[in-house]
Protein backbone atom coordinates (compact mmCIF):
# COMPACT_ATOMS: atom_id res chain seq x y z
CA UNK A 1 0.00 0.00 0.00
CA UNK A 2 3.07 2.64 1.24
CA UNK A 3 4.64 1.46 -2.30
CA UNK A 4 1.54 2.22 -4.50
CA UNK A 5 1.84 5.76 -2.81
CA UNK A 6 5.24 6.53 -3.06
CA UNK A 7 5.23 5.37 -7.04
CA UNK A 8 1.87 6.86 -8.07
CA UNK A 9 3.90 10.43 -6.54
CA UNK A 10 7.02 9.46 -7.96
CA UNK A 11 5.29 8.76 -11.43
CA UNK A 12 3.58 12.77 -10.91
CA UNK A 13 6.64 14.29 -9.74
CA UNK A 14 8.02 12.70 -13.32
CA UNK A 15 5.30 13.92 -15.35
CA UNK A 16 6.18 17.55 -14.21
CA UNK A 17 9.39 17.62 -14.86
CA UNK A 18 9.17 16.49 -18.27
CA UNK A 19 6.64 19.28 -18.87
CA UNK A 20 8.66 22.14 -17.25
CA UNK A 21 12.50 20.41 -19.40
CA UNK A 22 10.28 19.66 -22.66
CA UNK A 23 11.27 16.38 -22.62
CA UNK A 24 9.24 13.92 -25.05
CA UNK A 25 10.67 10.24 -23.56
CA UNK A 26 12.46 9.29 -20.06
CA UNK A 27 14.59 6.16 -20.63
CA UNK A 28 15.87 5.50 -17.21
CA UNK A 29 14.62 6.88 -13.77
CA UNK A 30 17.49 6.29 -10.55
CA UNK A 31 16.10 6.39 -7.13
CA UNK A 32 18.10 6.22 -3.80
CA UNK A 33 16.20 4.31 -1.81
CA UNK A 34 17.34 3.99 1.98
CA UNK A 35 17.79 0.36 3.58
CA UNK A 36 14.90 1.09 6.42
CA UNK A 37 12.87 3.02 3.95
CA UNK A 38 10.03 1.09 4.61
CA UNK A 39 10.14 0.22 0.84
CA UNK A 40 10.20 -3.58 0.04
CA UNK A 41 11.76 -2.97 -3.40
CA UNK A 42 9.82 -6.25 -5.43
CA UNK A 43 6.83 -4.58 -4.67
CA UNK A 44 7.98 -1.27 -5.46
CA UNK A 45 9.15 -2.63 -9.01
CA UNK A 46 5.66 -4.12 -9.63
CA UNK A 47 3.91 -0.94 -8.90
CA UNK A 48 6.21 1.14 -11.20
CA UNK A 49 5.04 -1.68 -13.88
CA UNK A 50 1.59 -1.07 -12.95
CA UNK A 51 1.79 2.98 -13.24
CA UNK A 52 4.36 2.95 -16.25
CA UNK A 53 1.74 2.50 -19.28
CA UNK A 54 -0.71 4.85 -17.84
CA UNK A 55 2.02 8.10 -18.17
CA UNK A 56 3.24 8.05 -22.08
CA UNK A 57 6.40 10.11 -21.14
CA UNK A 58 7.06 6.67 -18.58
CA UNK A 59 6.08 4.31 -21.09
CA UNK A 60 9.51 2.69 -22.04
CA UNK A 61 11.47 3.80 -19.03
CA UNK A 62 13.81 1.68 -16.75
CA UNK A 63 13.79 1.83 -13.07
CA UNK A 64 17.47 1.97 -11.53
CA UNK A 65 17.28 1.41 -7.70
CA UNK A 66 20.37 2.32 -6.11
CA UNK A 67 20.16 1.05 -1.58
CA UNK A 68 21.35 3.87 0.69
CA UNK A 69 22.73 1.98 3.90
CA UNK A 70 21.20 2.50 7.16
CA UNK A 71 23.41 4.01 9.73
CA UNK A 72 22.53 4.33 13.12
CA UNK A 73 24.08 6.93 16.56
CA UNK A 74 24.30 6.18 19.53
CA UNK A 75 23.78 8.70 22.04
CA UNK A 76 25.36 6.90 24.88
CA UNK A 77 28.57 6.33 23.62
CA UNK A 78 28.39 8.72 20.33
CA UNK A 79 29.30 6.11 17.88
CA UNK A 80 27.64 5.52 14.80
CA UNK A 81 26.68 1.32 13.51
CA UNK A 82 24.94 -0.33 11.02
CA UNK A 83 21.21 -0.35 11.83
CA UNK A 84 20.45 -3.22 9.81
CA UNK A 85 22.99 -5.43 11.35
CA UNK A 86 22.47 -4.48 14.96
CA UNK A 87 18.97 -2.91 14.94
CA UNK A 88 18.18 -0.52 18.13
CA UNK A 89 20.20 -1.60 20.58
CA UNK A 90 23.76 -0.27 20.16
CA UNK A 91 26.58 -2.88 19.59
CA UNK A 92 29.04 -1.43 21.60
CA UNK A 93 27.61 -0.29 24.79
CA UNK A 94 23.68 -1.79 24.64
CA UNK A 95 22.01 1.56 25.08
CA UNK A 96 18.77 2.17 23.39
CA UNK A 97 18.92 5.84 23.63
CA UNK A 98 19.61 5.72 19.57
CA UNK A 99 18.92 7.67 16.32
CA UNK A 100 18.62 6.77 12.85
CA UNK A 101 21.38 9.32 10.46
CA UNK A 102 20.62 8.00 6.96
CA UNK A 103 18.73 5.02 5.40
CA UNK A 104 15.21 6.03 5.73
CA UNK A 105 14.73 8.15 2.43
CA UNK A 106 13.71 8.23 -1.26
CA UNK A 107 15.31 10.59 -3.48
CA UNK A 108 15.24 10.80 -7.40
CA UNK A 109 18.95 11.36 -8.00
CA UNK A 110 18.82 11.47 -11.58
CA UNK A 111 16.53 10.61 -15.35
CA UNK A 112 18.08 10.07 -18.36
CA UNK A 113 15.26 11.40 -21.07
CA UNK A 114 15.19 12.73 -24.42
CA UNK A 115 14.17 16.40 -25.44
CA UNK A 116 11.55 17.54 -27.38
CA UNK A 117 11.91 18.58 -31.10
CA UNK A 118 12.53 22.66 -31.06
CA UNK A 119 9.40 23.20 -33.03
CA UNK A 120 7.58 21.11 -30.54
CA UNK A 121 8.35 23.25 -27.89
CA UNK A 122 5.53 26.05 -27.34
CA UNK A 123 6.74 29.81 -27.85
CA UNK A 124 6.39 31.72 -24.75
CA UNK B 1 19.52 11.12 -24.04
CA UNK B 2 20.69 13.88 -21.47
CA UNK B 3 21.49 13.36 -17.86
CA UNK B 4 19.43 15.19 -15.31
CA UNK B 5 19.93 15.44 -11.82
CA UNK B 6 16.93 16.20 -9.56
CA UNK B 7 18.25 15.07 -6.23
CA UNK B 8 14.56 15.25 -5.56
CA UNK B 9 12.49 13.48 -3.13
CA UNK B 10 10.02 11.06 -4.59
CA UNK B 11 6.86 13.02 -3.19
CA UNK B 12 8.03 16.40 -4.31
CA UNK B 13 5.08 16.93 -6.42
CA UNK B 14 2.62 16.20 -3.49
CA UNK B 15 4.90 18.92 -1.32
CA UNK B 16 3.74 21.41 -3.71
CA UNK B 17 0.49 20.81 -3.79
CA UNK B 18 0.10 20.62 -0.17
CA UNK B 19 2.29 24.03 -0.03
CA UNK B 20 -0.45 25.34 -2.28
CA UNK B 21 -3.63 23.93 -0.39
CA UNK B 22 -2.21 26.01 3.16
CA UNK B 23 -1.99 29.13 1.41
CA UNK B 24 -5.29 28.60 0.19
CA UNK B 25 -6.82 27.68 3.48
CA UNK B 26 -4.76 30.07 5.32
CA UNK B 27 -6.31 33.21 2.73
CA UNK B 28 -10.32 31.75 3.85
CA UNK B 29 -9.20 31.65 7.10
CA UNK B 30 -9.85 27.86 8.06
CA UNK B 31 -7.51 26.13 10.66
CA UNK B 32 -6.64 22.55 9.32
CA UNK B 33 -5.46 20.26 12.02
CA UNK B 34 -4.12 16.83 10.43
CA UNK B 35 -5.01 14.18 12.97
CA UNK B 36 -2.19 10.58 13.70
CA UNK B 37 -1.91 8.16 15.98
CA UNK B 38 -1.83 4.20 16.08
CA UNK B 39 -5.53 2.65 16.03
CA UNK B 40 -7.35 3.00 19.22
CA UNK B 41 -5.28 5.57 20.84
CA UNK B 42 -8.10 7.69 21.35
CA UNK B 43 -8.85 10.22 18.46
CA UNK B 44 -12.80 10.28 18.62
CA UNK B 45 -13.02 10.17 21.98
CA UNK B 46 -10.59 13.47 21.92
CA UNK B 47 -12.31 14.89 19.33
CA UNK B 48 -15.37 14.57 20.60
CA UNK B 49 -14.40 16.43 23.81
CA UNK B 50 -12.74 19.06 21.96
CA UNK B 51 -15.80 19.85 19.69
CA UNK B 52 -18.10 19.81 22.84
CA UNK B 53 -15.90 22.25 24.62
CA UNK B 54 -15.34 24.48 21.91
CA UNK B 55 -19.33 24.84 20.87
CA UNK B 56 -18.53 28.52 19.91
CA UNK B 57 -16.52 27.60 16.53
CA UNK B 58 -17.74 26.27 13.44
CA UNK B 59 -15.80 22.66 13.43
CA UNK B 60 -15.95 20.05 10.34
CA UNK B 61 -14.06 16.36 10.70
CA UNK B 62 -12.62 14.82 7.43
CA UNK B 63 -12.33 10.82 8.45
CA UNK B 64 -10.10 9.22 6.69
CA UNK B 65 -9.79 6.35 9.25
CA UNK B 66 -10.57 3.06 7.70
CA UNK B 67 -13.74 2.09 10.55
CA UNK B 68 -14.36 5.55 9.92
CA UNK B 69 -18.13 5.13 9.47
CA UNK B 70 -19.14 4.69 13.35
CA UNK B 71 -16.76 7.52 13.93
CA UNK B 72 -18.57 9.75 11.80
CA UNK B 73 -21.85 9.04 13.49
CA UNK B 74 -20.44 9.85 17.20
CA UNK B 75 -18.79 13.16 15.45
CA UNK B 76 -22.33 14.75 13.72
CA UNK B 77 -24.02 13.07 17.17
CA UNK B 78 -22.50 16.42 18.59
CA UNK B 79 -23.31 19.16 16.05
CA UNK B 80 -20.14 18.97 13.88
CA UNK B 81 -20.45 18.23 10.26
CA UNK B 82 -18.55 15.58 8.99
CA UNK B 83 -17.07 13.42 5.72
CA UNK B 84 -15.61 10.24 4.93
CA UNK B 85 -12.76 10.83 2.95
CA UNK B 86 -11.20 8.45 0.37
CA UNK B 87 -7.88 6.95 0.67
CA UNK B 88 -8.47 4.61 -2.45
CA UNK B 89 -7.28 1.86 0.40
CA UNK B 90 -3.97 3.91 0.93
CA UNK B 91 -2.31 3.98 3.98
CA UNK B 92 -2.14 7.73 4.22
CA UNK B 93 -3.84 11.21 3.27
CA UNK B 94 -1.70 12.82 0.75
CA UNK B 95 -2.40 16.58 -0.45
CA UNK B 96 -4.98 15.49 -3.49
CA UNK B 97 -6.93 13.72 -1.25
CA UNK B 98 -7.33 15.99 1.29
CA UNK B 99 -7.99 19.14 -1.37
CA UNK B 100 -11.03 16.60 -2.96
CA UNK B 101 -12.60 16.02 0.75
CA UNK B 102 -12.39 19.67 1.67
CA UNK B 103 -14.10 20.41 -1.24
CA UNK B 104 -16.88 17.74 -0.71
CA UNK B 105 -17.59 19.15 2.66
CA UNK B 106 -17.05 22.54 1.81
CA UNK B 107 -15.44 25.15 4.31
CA UNK B 108 -17.01 28.34 3.95
CA UNK B 109 -18.56 28.78 7.53
CA UNK B 110 -15.73 26.95 9.53
CA UNK B 111 -13.36 27.32 11.54
CA UNK B 112 -11.83 24.27 12.28
CA UNK B 113 -11.37 21.10 10.22
CA UNK B 114 -9.32 18.19 11.99
CA UNK B 115 -8.55 15.89 9.51
CA UNK B 116 -8.41 12.23 11.20
CA UNK B 117 -5.77 10.33 9.24
CA UNK B 118 -5.38 6.76 8.80
CA UNK B 119 -4.42 4.55 11.89
CA UNK B 120 -0.69 4.23 11.79
CA UNK B 121 1.86 5.90 13.16
CA UNK B 122 4.13 5.53 9.99
CA UNK B 123 2.81 6.28 6.43
CA UNK B 124 0.94 9.41 7.65
CA UNK B 125 4.14 10.93 8.57
CA UNK B 126 5.80 11.21 5.33
CA UNK B 127 2.80 12.71 3.09
CA UNK B 128 2.25 16.50 3.68
CA UNK B 129 -1.42 16.65 3.64
CA UNK B 130 -1.18 20.79 3.66
CA UNK B 131 -2.57 21.08 7.04
CA UNK B 132 -1.56 24.20 9.09
CA UNK B 133 -0.76 22.12 11.81
CA UNK B 134 0.06 18.27 12.55
CA UNK B 135 -1.09 16.64 15.72
CA UNK B 136 -0.16 13.24 17.00
CA UNK B 137 -1.51 10.86 19.68
CA UNK B 138 0.07 8.89 21.76
CA UNK B 139 -2.00 6.97 24.23
CA UNK B 140 0.03 5.72 27.44
CA UNK B 141 -1.03 2.26 27.18
CA UNK B 142 0.71 2.00 23.64
CA UNK B 143 4.52 2.48 25.96
CA UNK B 144 6.90 5.13 26.06
CA UNK B 145 9.03 3.56 23.73
CA UNK B 146 6.96 5.04 20.99
CA UNK B 147 9.59 8.02 19.86
CA UNK B 148 12.48 5.74 19.25
CA UNK B 149 10.70 3.36 17.35
CA UNK B 150 8.50 5.98 14.77
CA UNK B 151 11.13 8.97 14.58
CA UNK B 152 9.80 10.59 12.16
CA UNK B 153 5.93 10.69 13.02
CA UNK B 154 7.72 12.99 16.57
CA UNK B 155 9.78 15.13 14.45
CA UNK B 156 6.93 16.12 11.89
CA UNK B 157 4.58 16.79 14.60
CA UNK B 158 3.60 20.51 15.88
CA UNK B 159 1.96 18.90 19.35
CA UNK B 160 1.98 15.23 20.82
CA UNK B 161 -1.21 14.16 22.59
CA UNK B 162 -0.44 11.76 25.66
CA UNK B 163 -3.80 10.54 26.09
CA UNK B 164 -5.80 8.55 28.28
CA UNK B 165 -3.43 10.09 31.42
CA UNK B 166 -6.16 8.58 33.62
CA UNK B 167 -4.76 5.24 32.74
CA UNK B 168 -1.42 6.18 33.89
CA UNK B 169 -1.48 4.44 37.40
CA UNK B 170 -1.99 1.13 35.96
CA UNK B 171 1.02 1.06 33.36
CA UNK B 172 4.73 1.50 33.21
CA UNK B 173 4.87 4.70 31.53
CA UNK B 174 7.45 6.83 31.93
CA UNK B 175 5.81 10.05 31.49
CA UNK B 176 8.85 12.52 32.00
CA UNK B 177 11.14 9.99 29.46
CA UNK B 178 8.49 9.67 26.65
CA UNK B 179 8.56 13.73 26.30
CA UNK B 180 12.35 13.92 27.07
CA UNK B 181 12.84 11.21 23.87
CA UNK B 182 10.02 13.20 22.15
CA UNK B 183 12.06 16.66 22.71
CA UNK B 184 14.99 15.14 21.56
CA UNK B 185 13.83 14.52 18.27
CA UNK B 186 11.88 17.62 17.89
CA UNK B 187 12.89 20.50 20.49
CA UNK B 188 10.02 22.64 19.17
CA UNK B 189 7.13 20.16 20.31
CA UNK B 190 4.30 21.13 21.97
CA UNK B 191 2.95 18.48 24.90
CA UNK B 192 0.11 18.01 26.21
CA UNK B 193 -0.44 14.89 28.69
CA UNK B 194 -4.57 14.87 28.71
CA UNK B 195 -7.69 12.91 29.33
CA UNK B 196 -10.67 13.07 26.99
CA UNK B 197 -12.74 10.81 29.65
CA UNK B 198 -12.18 13.09 32.93
CA UNK B 199 -10.99 16.38 31.01
CA UNK B 200 -7.63 16.69 33.17
CA UNK B 201 -4.89 18.16 30.50
CA UNK B 202 -8.05 19.67 28.22
CA UNK B 203 -7.83 23.29 28.76
CA UNK B 204 -4.06 23.84 27.50
CA UNK B 205 -4.60 21.43 24.14
CA UNK B 206 -7.82 23.79 23.69
CA UNK B 207 -6.19 26.99 24.31
CA UNK B 208 -3.41 26.20 21.56
CA UNK B 209 -6.05 25.91 19.58
CA UNK B 210 -7.43 28.71 19.87
CA UNK B 211 -4.22 30.30 19.64
CA UNK B 212 -3.74 28.67 16.17
CA UNK B 213 -6.80 29.66 14.75
CA UNK B 214 -7.07 31.90 11.43
CA UNK B 215 -8.23 35.30 11.25
CA UNK B 216 -10.78 35.80 8.80
CA UNK B 217 -9.77 38.17 6.30
CA UNK B 218 -12.97 38.08 3.70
Amino acid sequence: MHEMGIVLHLAKTLDETAKQEHLSKIGSVTLQVGEVSGILTDYFVECWDYFKPRHPVLKDSKLILETIEAVTWCDSCKRTYQTVRYGRECPYCHSGETWLLKGNECIIKQIEAEEEAPSAIPEQ
Amino acid sequence: MKVIELKETVTASNDRDAEALREELNLRGVLLVNLMSGPGAGKTTLLSRTIRDLSDLKIAVLEADLDATVDAETIEALGARAIQAHTDGMCHMDAGMTRAGLEALGTEQTDLVFLENVGNLICPAEFDTGAQLRVMILSIPEGDDKPLKYPLMFRESDALILSKLDALPYFDFDLDKCIQRAKRLNPKIQVFPLSAKTGEGMAAWEAWLRENLIRKTV
